[in-house]
């Protein structure tokens, strides 16, 4: 997997510009509340659209302002673990899980259906709504039903950020597994540097819509030193 | 209660056939448009607004009159649809459905309207990015969610519906059997000597037809509201 990412983007009074390359594994972006992680990510999903620039995942261009090309999110195939969620209210958690090869129109693979609800351990949770899972269920869930989709990239937005101590201990786990036993090229948004130490391969670090560095796990321990935990 | 003349089984009848004609009919309509009303904006956007809850404000009389002038035999619209399609509103009664149906507009609008604007719009964003276009998103996501609001909307257009009187009455008139609804026939009844007994046990009736409607209307928005809750 390489990703190629070079856009710009005025939000308000908020100037996003950013660049950067990487290739496969879990790409951490780190960086403070309000750094613009958040938006990259939506930018990379496709809902939120650059002014100008490209973005490429490996020979596919998603979207390239100077050619008019802009991929529409549907069509991405790029997986969006989202902080807070986002499950179907009306749906069971099966029906959750299932929502993407519904969409897409694949035939039902129940021997992939198993290992990721294996992977994640939610088999017992199908029948359930949303509703009545704990926030660690609930973002298990969320992890599940993007895998299930067969992302090409999978994108996290802080998913632990809405859980509490025990729940990020229960859940993080879960997120190690992924990256070494599904071996789906993350990019993991996040502002808690021991979080990242865990998952991250590389990081770049975002600062005022910016990259501000972008050399591998050294940065973290640096963070560390100024207790970002 | 005695049982119902077969003149008066006829007004029932009537008035059941135009007002889940008028709402079934309508439902699309009142689906796009709460739609248009609660997501794009667009130029002239106050102006629909308003010509979509005009008929809630001004007398039916008014509204009637504007359908026979505009939807009657002469009129621009109907002698377009007649001479075109054959659709005949005038003293017919697909024009009492017509009537009602315009009556009851903006009350399914309204619950339908909120309904969409209550969404966490993040939802549909989270089908998109799971494989969903558009369409597929309003379909899968939106409808269902709002579904509450929709079945609100439908129930209070049916409810209209099966009341209206006034606009109905100076659109097609008052005639037996085409477009005397249950409201017409008491009218009707009320005019003549010893007409109570019979209109009263029509005004039963359509106390039994409404509390029929909202119980059952009830019971749809709780199963829906369920779904939610994760019962």
């Amino acid at each position: 997997m390489a990703l190629a990412v070079d856009v710009e983007k005025q939000l308000g009074a908020f100037r996003l510009a950013v660049r950067f390359e990487t290739a496969g594994g879990v790409t951490a972006l780190f960086g403070p509340s309000g750094a613009g992680k958040t938006s990259l990510v939506n930018v990379i999903a496709g809902l939120l659209t650059p002014d100008c620039g490209a973005i490429r995942l490996d020979d596919a261009v998603l979207f390239d302002a100077a050619a008019g090309i802009n991929v529409p999110p549907h069509r991405r195939g790029i997986g969006y673990v989202f902080q807070d969620g986002r499950l179907f209210p009306h749906l069971s958690v099966r029906q959750n899980l299932d929502y993407g090869r519904r969409m897409s129109g694949r035939v039902q693979d129940a021997a992939e259906f198993e290992r990721v609800a294996k992977l994640l351990d939610i088999g017992a949770l199908l029948d359930r709504r949303p509703r009545t899972l704990s926030g660690g269920e609930r973002q298990r869930v969320a992890v599940g039903r993007a895998l299930l989709m067969r992302p090409r990239l999978l994108l996290l937005d802080e998913p632990l950020a809405s859980l509490d101590i025990g729940h990020k201990r229960e859940i993080l786990p879960y997120l190690i597994r992924l990256r070494d036993e599904a071996g789906v090229p993350m990019v993991y948004v996040s502002h808690t540097a021991a979080e990242l130490r865990l998952i991250a391969t590389n990081v770049i670090r975002m600062d005022g819509g910016r990259v501000v560095a972008a050399d591998g796990l050294d940065l973290l321990r640096e963070a560390d030193a100024n207790s970002l935990v | 209660m005695h049982s119902l003349t077969p003149a008066e089984w006829t007004a029932v009848e009537l008035s059941l056939r135009v007002a889940i004609i008028a709402t079934a009919v309508a439902l699309p309509f009142g689906i796009a448009i709460g739609w248009l009303l609660a997501r794009v904006d667009f130029w002239g956007k106050t102006l629909l607004d308003g010509i979509v809850y005009l008929p809630l404000v001004l007398p039916p009389v008014v509204t009637g009159y504007l359908l026979l002038i505009s939807f009657g035999r002469r009129g621009p619209i109907g002698s377009f649809l007649a001479d075109y399609f054959g659709i005949v509103f005038s003293f017919r009664w697909t024009g009492a459905a017509l009537s009602c149906g315009v009556m009851g507009f903006p009350l399914m609008v309204r619950p339908i309207r909120l309904a969409l604007e209550a969404i966490d719009r993040r939802l549909e964003d989270a089908a998109a990015t799971l494989g969903a276009g558009r369409f597929l998103v309003f379909l899968t996501i939106t409808l269902p969610l709002a579904l509450p609001g929709i079945i609100a909307g439908a129930v209070m257009c049916f409810a209209r519906a099966l009341g209206e009187f006034g606009a109905t009455i100076t659109f097609v008139s008052n005639i037996p059997g085409e477009t005397q609804t249950i409201s017409a026939a008491i009218y009707s009844l009320l005019q003549v000597p010893g007409g109570e007994a019979p209109a009263g046990r029509l005004v039963l009736l359509a106390i039994a037809i409404a509390l029929a409607a909202l119980i059952i209307s009830e019971w749809f928005a709780r199963r829906a509201g369920m779904r939610f809750r994760g019962e």
